[in-house]
């Protein structure tokens, strides 16, 4: 089996995987970094959406020796060194833009990814945005809501 | 008070900072050392006599460690339907056993009849394919009409029929109603389908049986919206492992909206196999598996009638429904259109007649149980939709129409025609509400404003009740629960003064890690992050009934109120005892008992460590500790009600479907955390718009699901939604529980159905179309061909 090496939230690893064993699987499985979630098998729901050399990649899509030598970010390399949330998980607590948590690392990783490429976005361009990204408990409000807010701008409605 | 996190406070949750790191722990995210995976092999026909299962050369394959077939579970027992439900004549329903894996037969596409075990997901994957079954395919009943008129093509030929059963709701008032609808001046009559839902959390099931050949204990963790409920059906009715020998855990779940209530033959297989193989079994469900055997929803033919006066006054509702329940009766899919469909038959009215028949179908389709609403979404659509048509046949504002009907304030408690009792509502407030809130006196210039864009536009006004909070045990048990729905709390306080508080309940996206500390640091006058919840593990929580049916706060966030009451009265005998004085003298406010008219005074938290360093307690009238439970079990339903208003425009070119607005004004009573409860209610909406326009779980005339991916089954995504505006400042109490909450987790797929249906057919009429009805999902080809026919 193909060892691969990857730099995975600023830490160095590797590992053994199957041709056929795509990132997401590596990893959950040989990582052990279960933060990622699979939630379909059509490349659809986004809730294992990761950044690959600095690009929002669905990481079901991807075979992980295609990932060897990349840069891989994942929600668990989000929060802050000490532990805090950083802008956009905050806001995600603030504006309720959870319920079951499922589709959350994915969203906060699409959502990353959008501000950076686009500081202020409309609602119509965050809403577009998360096209890829399926969640079936808040109805997108309380997401909307937290990206608006973690932008920098009011939410289209209160959160409560 | 706590004045920070106590009742009625927006609380942030607690738990969103585990999942927004990427720490949940859900079911797929545990891997036991040694554990190996099992897949299974499906059906791909939807009828099938199997005829012949070789497994040699899977059992060869690389990695394989035991294959399973449906013979190896022919001495096990059958999972369960969770309620009798007896028909018109008194025979009761027809209750085919729902094996482990399919024996003799297959009855849907996706139906489990072989499994394997191997050292890895991926081999076990393989091995499947391995797998050579001679499965003769024979015809398939799938149109529910159909398989009542065919006589020779049998879901289950041992019991004759494809008829589960022939209810009646009330059946005494069916003649009564029949002659009300004959005499009637009006009479509106509206053919309609409630369309097949696929639940679809996003978390896809997954189980892991484990087995201790030591102590005889199986451990099985799982993906379950109630696991004392999987457990008891295990133990009692499908493997007769004892109770205290399985531990059911369900950790983070991932969403279930009903899906994750019912025990499935998974769960069996991998305590079966981890027993045999000594090793833990782990089953994780692709998507494509979840689409072909997670419970579905819906699935409802109904003819309603509509009787009313000239002047709008609702005389009867009679329907005549068929339900499908697909090829196996799942845990409570006989209860869903029946009990949570038919008794809400009389709306929020004055209705003085209504009777409901429901025939229940065996179909080769995927089991079909409750789906968030489960029922009352059904119930609600048939009404709301009737209601509208018979407003328009009468030249009455659909507003108007039922206000003319709506119970009143001074009418509580209110015995429903249907057989309920309502202890609570007012719908003209919630009415008057939507209207400012909804803006309905500015739609007409709106509507010009589309014209003038050449889109039609149209108001959609629904209202609604539903019975939640399920449910008085004693009520349930006369009308055919096998089960008790109580549910239970104990609240632990420890020495050092924090608190532990277990519950029956078991979060899948409800938020009660915040919500259920709220009750008790406002009782007792304590920091709320002092307290833990405790829940999904049946090894550490008291017997309850889970989460469904609205029913978390109402009746276990009733349990842990009685609780902590109870620690209360505990607590002021040991405060009394301290300050040497009369329990009656003593007083208890902000966390802290007091003694009347003196400045004696002692906290909590001391009563808590004194509470287990007894060394001078009266052991004769104080036990040592600080811990009680309740058991609650409700005296009634709880009645959450709401008015909702939707605006869409209709592109007449395409038929495509915009939604501009979509306003809920529910009353749910007291609400704990108002952050939480309107999360719930745009979930709902979310998945009521998807329902009223995309969502459809289509068989072919074959049996084949032609909607069973993501790619086919059309999920809300966050560019098909509105701004989902939700109020519930116009609360009535719930008047038998002691929180006064009434439950909000469905309200919103309830409501917003109709509510869309009704603005759409509103948009094609005002644009001059001479459209009565569109089913759902209203889909642009649908409109198109309404408006081209």
């Amino acid at each position: 089996m193909p060892t691969i090496s990857m730099n995975v939230n600023g830490i160095s690893v590797s590992a053994e995987v199957e041709n056929r064993t795509v990132l997401s699987t590596a990893l959950r499985e040989n990582l052990g970094m279960t933060g990622t979630h699979v939630g379909c098998d059509t490349s659809q729901c986004g809730a294992c959406v990761v950044h690959v050399n600095g690009k929002a990649v669905k990481s079901c899509t991807m075979f992980a020796v295609e990932a060897d030598g990349a840069e891989v970010a994942t929600i668990e390399g989000q929060a802050h060194s000490d532990g805090s949330l950083n802008v956009i998980q905050q806001a995600f607590q603030d504006h309720h833009g959870l319920q079951c948590g499922f589709c959350t690392p994915g969203m906060i990783m699409t959502a990353t990814a959008l501000l950076r490429d686009n500081p202020k976005p409309t609602e119509t361009e965050i809403r577009d945005h998360l096209e890829g990204n399926i969640c079936r408990c808040t109805g997108y409000q309380g997401i909307v809501n937290a990206i608006m807010a973690a932008s920098g701008q009011k939410p289209a409605i209160a959160a409560e | 008070m706590a004045a920070d996190g106590g009742m009625g406070h927006a609380t942030k949750r607690r738990e969103d900072v585990r999942f927004l790191v990427g720490r949940g722990k859900y079911c797929d995210d545990y891997v036991p050392a040694k554990t190996s995976y099992c897949a299974f092999a499906r059906s791909t026909v939807a009828n099938g006599k199997i005829k012949s299962i070789n497994t040699k050369a899977a059992a060869k394959m690389p990695g394989v460690v035991a294959v399973f077939t449906g013979d190896d579970f022919v001495e096990v027992g059958g999972n369960p339907a969770g309620w009798l439900i007896n028909s018109r004549d008194g025979e009761p329903m027809k209750e085919p056993k729902r094996p482990v894996l399919a024996h003799g037969k297959v009855r849907h596409v996706g139906d489990a009849y072989a499994a394997v075990i191997a050292e890895t997901r991926e081999q076990a994957l393989d091995a499947v394919e391995a797998i050579e079954a001679d499965i003769q395919e024979l015809d398939a009943v799938v149109n529910m009409a159909d398989a009542l008129a065919n006589t020779k093509t049998l879901v289950h030929d041992e019991i004759g029929t494809n008829q589960c059963f022939d209810w009646g709701w009330i059946e005494d008032n069916r003649a009564a109603t029949d002659e009300a609808i004959k005499n009637a001046p009006h009479v509106t009559t509206l053919e309609l389908v409630n369309n097949r839902l696929v639940p679809n959390a996003l978390e896809p099931r997954c189980s892991i049986g484990e087995y201790d050949p030591g102590t005889g204990d199986y451990k099985l963790t799982t993906t379950s919206q109630n696991p004392h409920l999987t457990r008891l059906l295990i133990s009692a009715f499908v493997m007769g492992i004892p109770e205290n020998k399985l531990t059911v855990h369900a950790p983070d779940v991932g969403g279930g909206f009903g899906s994750k209530i019912y025990h499935y033959g998974e769960e069996a297989l991998v305590l079966a196999a981890a027993k045999k193989l000594n090793r833990p079994v782990k089953w994780t469900s692709t998507r494509t598996e979840a689409f072909l055997s997670d419970a579905h929803g819906r699935d409802h033919v109904t003819k309603i009638e509509l009787a009313c006066e000239k002047d709008g006054t609702f005389i009867a509702f009679r329907t005549e429904t068929m339900a499908n329940v697909g090829a196996y009766l799942s845990n409570f899919s006989t209860a869903t259109p029946t009990f949570l469909h038919g008794t809400l038959m009389a709306g929020n009215y004055t209705v003085p007649n209504v009777y409901v028949n429901v025939k229940a179908v065996f179909t080769n389709t995927a089991p079909v149980d409750a789906y968030r609403g489960a029922g009352r979404p059904e119930a609600t659509f048939s009404l709301e939709r009737v209601i509208d048509k018979a407003a328009r046949e009468l030249g009455i504002n659909p507003i108007e129409i039922r206000r003319k009907n709506f119970i009143k304030p001074d009418q509580y408690p209110y015995a429903s025609a249907a057989g309920l009792e309502y202890d609570s509502g007012n719908y003209d407030a919630l009415m008057d509400g939507l209207e400012k809130l909804a803006d309905i006196s500015g739609f007409e210039a709106r509507c010009k404003e589309s014209a003038k864009n050449g889109k039609l536009r149209g108001l959609g006004i629904n209202s609604y009740i539903e019975a939640c909070g399920i449910a008085p045990s004693n009520l349930v048990g006369v009308l055919g629960s096998r089960v008790g729905l109580y549910d239970a709390a104990t609240v632990r306080v420890n020495a050092t003064g924090n608190i532990s508080v277990m519950v029956g309940a078991h979060s899948h996206g409800q938020g009660h890690e915040t919500a259920f500390p709220q009750i008790v640091a406002d009782m007792l006058g304590v920091d709320p992050m002092s307290i833990e919840i405790v829940h999904g593990d049946t090894s550490k929580i008291p017997f309850g009934m889970g989460t469904y049916g609205s029913r978390s706060l109402a009746v276990c966030g009733s349990a842990v109120f009685r609780a902590t009451e109870k620690i209360i009265a505990k607590a002021t005998l040991i405060a009394a005892h301290m300050m040497e004085d009369k329990p009656d003298n003593v007083d208890f406010d902000a966390g802290e008992f007091s003694v009347k008219g003196t400045n004696k005074k002692v906290s909590f938290g001391e009563v808590a460590l004194k509470a287990y360093i007894p060394h001078d307690f009266p052991l004769e009238s104080i036990e040592p500790g600080l811990e009680e439970t309740a058991f609650y079990d409700p005296a009634n339903f709880t009645y959450p009600s709401g008015a909702y208003g939707c605006e869409v425009e209709v592109d007449p070119e395409t038929g495509k479907v915009d939604i501009c607005s979509m306003v809920a004004m529910d009353d749910f009573g007291t609400v704990v955390n108002p952050l939480i409860v309107t999360g719930q209610v745009q979930g709902g909406l979310a998945q009521g718009i998807g329902q009223a326009l995309l969502e459809h779980g289509i068989y072919d005339e074959n049996g084949q699901l032609l909607s069973g991916s993501f790619m086919d089954y059309a999920m809300p995504r966050a560019d098909d939604l509105p701004n989902l505006v939700v109020d519930h400042s116009h609360a009535t109490t719930c008047t038998h529980n002691p929180i006064g909450a009434k439950g909000c987790g469905e309200a919103g797929a309830i409501g917003s159905p109709p509510t869309v249906v009704n603005a759409v057919v509103d948009a094609l009429q005002r644009g001059g179309f001479d459209v009565e009805h569109i089913d759902m999902p209203v889909s642009p080809a649908r409109v198109w061909a309404a408006m081209n026919e």
